[in-house]
């Protein structure tokens, strides 16, 4: 079977992560990890026999033979260079930081308008962990607002996260309306520093417009989207089923992490990289039909 | 050492917003704020209980946006400085230049102990806008002094003016105090200060034993009104330190006539220890999840008591007020 070759762009735990999910998929493979500097990514990546290169966003821009661009950077890095840099060359990027300079996927949610978009970007680890719920409830009830809680062990919030708190909550927020459907919503991250760590857990709230649509039918449609979810994030799991106060329907849910490379308390890396990979192997479907490859 | 100036800091219309479950109108807030500043209290507090942007579903809603309380209190104020809280992953730069609009000069961004990196952009921000910063490291019993020490270090070195310890569940003793707030003064050169909780009835006491350690900033509130068995009662302390031989510059009389004639009418309960806020302190959880663990209780026909351990058994840090309703779901499950 035909698979598209994909770089990754930053080999940090997010990269070598993606990299171990990129091994196991049908239709990418692994054409380049870019780094910057030597690193422990960039030799693990070499002693997985998979080309390695320490310039960067240009090594990939420079390969005709890859179709697609894993971001895992940072913001700045992928505005200034790596997004318009890939653009040109024609490669797709799949963003993993919270530059959006294209348009935000959630796969369960919105994957199928977005095949043929030149830049997708993954929201946030709590979006992506969160939205589906808030859309599922949205398409049978409507959301007036919707409330997240992300809680992450303190141990998995990697330093792009901790220096910028207000990216995450204020990209999650928007994404929670754009994506979400909710007229407004507004997002709350906290770290945990517990050890054991705990699992990724996050809570969703969400102000109903029509309650008389009931529990039964809300629960149905967030059970639907949670076996959606599970195809790629198979940790993925309700702690606590909808309950339903008046207007307000309550939700927890738990990500169990599949541990590729990292831990599995690290739930909120698994989600973004799982949803990454599923957002690309659409695309690569895309263009192996196009006789792309 | 007696003679060293101490600066009392009031957070009656912060801390003491969880007691009111955040409705402050803007008349009580103006009243209060105006009567502090005639009292010489140096810097008054006032934000959601959860800091800027905490009006939610899962700290509570707001009755009166802050920001609109922010204003009504400015134009009462001629010497004190108003300040803010805020909680990085819960408020944003955003909210700290609307409270900066509406007349806020001072910030005091909280983390958890054990995270103050998270702080480091809001504390640049406030300096750049020219606000006075200070960090503030939430529970405080949950971390060793040296772990401590480092984590002011930090927020020293990302611009904060001070640093204020926040013993968040009242747990600390006053040995805990001394050797936390030692340990930081020994570590930074700006200001140390202290937040206590009264859930075992030590606020004051801690309070007095941080004064005594070296911290120059300390917090209260009028009546003690506060999440939990409330904070230290500011005019008990007005006193307490004016007899000690410290000088705080307040208005001891004015302060306790404005807890009596502002704070006292709009109380909803007696800030008392009751048994939730003893198993606060016991068990050492968050402060303001108090009010909700009570609501939780009554939903789920649960006892108080349990869902308090079953959060401190888990270690849940300030904000994860979104877990109560997790613990007490489990509960009754396993009921």
């Amino acid at each position: 079977m035909k698979k598209v070759k994909v770089a990754v762009i930053g080999p940090g735990n997010i990269g070598t992560d993606l990299m171990y999910k990129i091994f196991r998929s049908e239709y990418l493979e692994m054409g380049l990890m870019a780094g910057i500097v030597e690193s422990e990514g960039i030799k693990r990546a070499a002693s997985h026999n998979v080309p390695v290169s320490t310039e960067g966003v240009n090594a990939v821009a420079a390969r005709k033979d890859i179709k697609i661009a894993f971001d895992a950077t940072s913001a700045p890095a992928h505005t200034k260079f790596n997004g318009p840099l890939l653009k040109g060359a024609g490669i797709i990027s799949v963003d993993l930081t919270p530059a959006a300079l294209g348009p935000y996927c959630v796969p369960s949610v919105n994957l199928n308008q977005l095949r043929n978009e030149p830049d997708i970007n993954m929201v946030t680890c709590g979006g992506q962990a969160t939205i589906p719920i808030v859309h599922a409830i949205e398409r049978v009830a409507g959301a007036a607002y919707a409330e997240i809680v992300a809680c992450i062990s303190s141990k998995s919030a990697g330093p792009g996260t901790r220096a910028n708190m207000d990216e995450f909550t204020e990209t999650t927020s928007r994404a929670i309306e754009v994506v979400g459907g909710a007229d407004k919503g507004k997002a709350i991250i906290v770290l945990n520093p517990a050890e054991p760590p705990l699992m990724m857990t996050n809570t969703i709230m969400v102000r109903v417009k029509d309650p008389s649509v009931g529990i039964g039918r809300i629960t149905g449609s967030i059970n639907e989207i949670v076996s959606e979810l599970k195809a790629y994030v198979p940790g993925y799991h309700l702690r606590v089923p909808p309950i339903m106060d008046g207007d307000k329907v309550t939700v927890i849910v738990q990500i169990e992490g599949q541990g590729d490379f990292l831990p599995t308390y690290s739930g909120n890396l698994d989600i973004i990289n799982a949803a990454a990979i599923t957002a690309a192997e659409k695309i690569a479907q895309r263009i192996i039909a196009e006789g792309g490859v | 050492m007696p003679g060293v100036k101490i600066n009392l800091v009031d957070t009656t219309m912060r801390d003491g917003s969880h007691a009111v479950k955040h409705r402050f109108t803007k008349e009580q807030v103006a009243a209060i704020a105006a009567g502090l500043d005639k009292c010489g209290v140096p810097m008054i507090e006032l934000s959601h209980g959860d800091g800027l942007g905490g009006s939610s579903f899962t700290y509570g809603f707001s009755g009166t946006s802050e920001f609109e309380l922010l204003s009504a209190c400015a134009s009462q104020i001629k010497n004190s400085k108003l300040t803010v809280l805020l909680l990085p992953g819960i408020g944003t730069i955003e909210d700290l230049k609307k409270a900066y609009d509406s007349g806020a000069r001072a910030v005091r961004v909280a983390t958890h102990v054990t995270e103050a990196d998270v702080s480091s952009q809001h504390i640049a921000f406030a300096k750049e806008m020219g606000m006075m910063a200070a960090g503030f490291l939430m529970m405080c019993h949950m971390a060793s002094p040296e772990r401590i020490a480092g984590e002011a270090k930090k927020m020293e070195s990302y611009g904060a003016d001070y640093i204020n310890l926040a013993d968040s569940a009242g747990y600390l003793l006053p040995d805990g105090v001394k050797e936390r707030v030692e340990a930081v003064i020994n570590a930074v050169k700006i200001p140390v200060g202290f937040h206590a909780h009264n859930n075992l009835g030590f606020a004051s006491a801690n309070s007095l034993a941080a004064v005594q350690s070296g911290a120059t900033y300390i917090d209260g509130t009028l009546r003690g009104l506060g999440a939990g068995a409330g904070n230290t009662q500011i005019e008990v302390m007005s006193g307490v330190l004016n007899r000690s031989g410290y000088e705080t510059g307040t208005d001891f009389y004015g302060l306790m006539d404005l807890a009596q004639n502002a704070v006292d009418p709009v109380m909803n309960r007696p800030q008392v220890i009751d048994n939730g806020s003893l198993m606060l302190g016991y068990a050492g959880v968050y402060s303001s999840f108090l009010l909700h663990v009570y609501d939780a209780a009554k939903k789920y026909n649960l006892e108080p008591r349990d869902i308090l351990v079953e959060l401190g058994r888990r270690k849940m840090v300030g904000g994860q007020e979104d877990m109560i309703i997790d613990v007490a779901y489990g509960l009754s499950q396993n009921r």
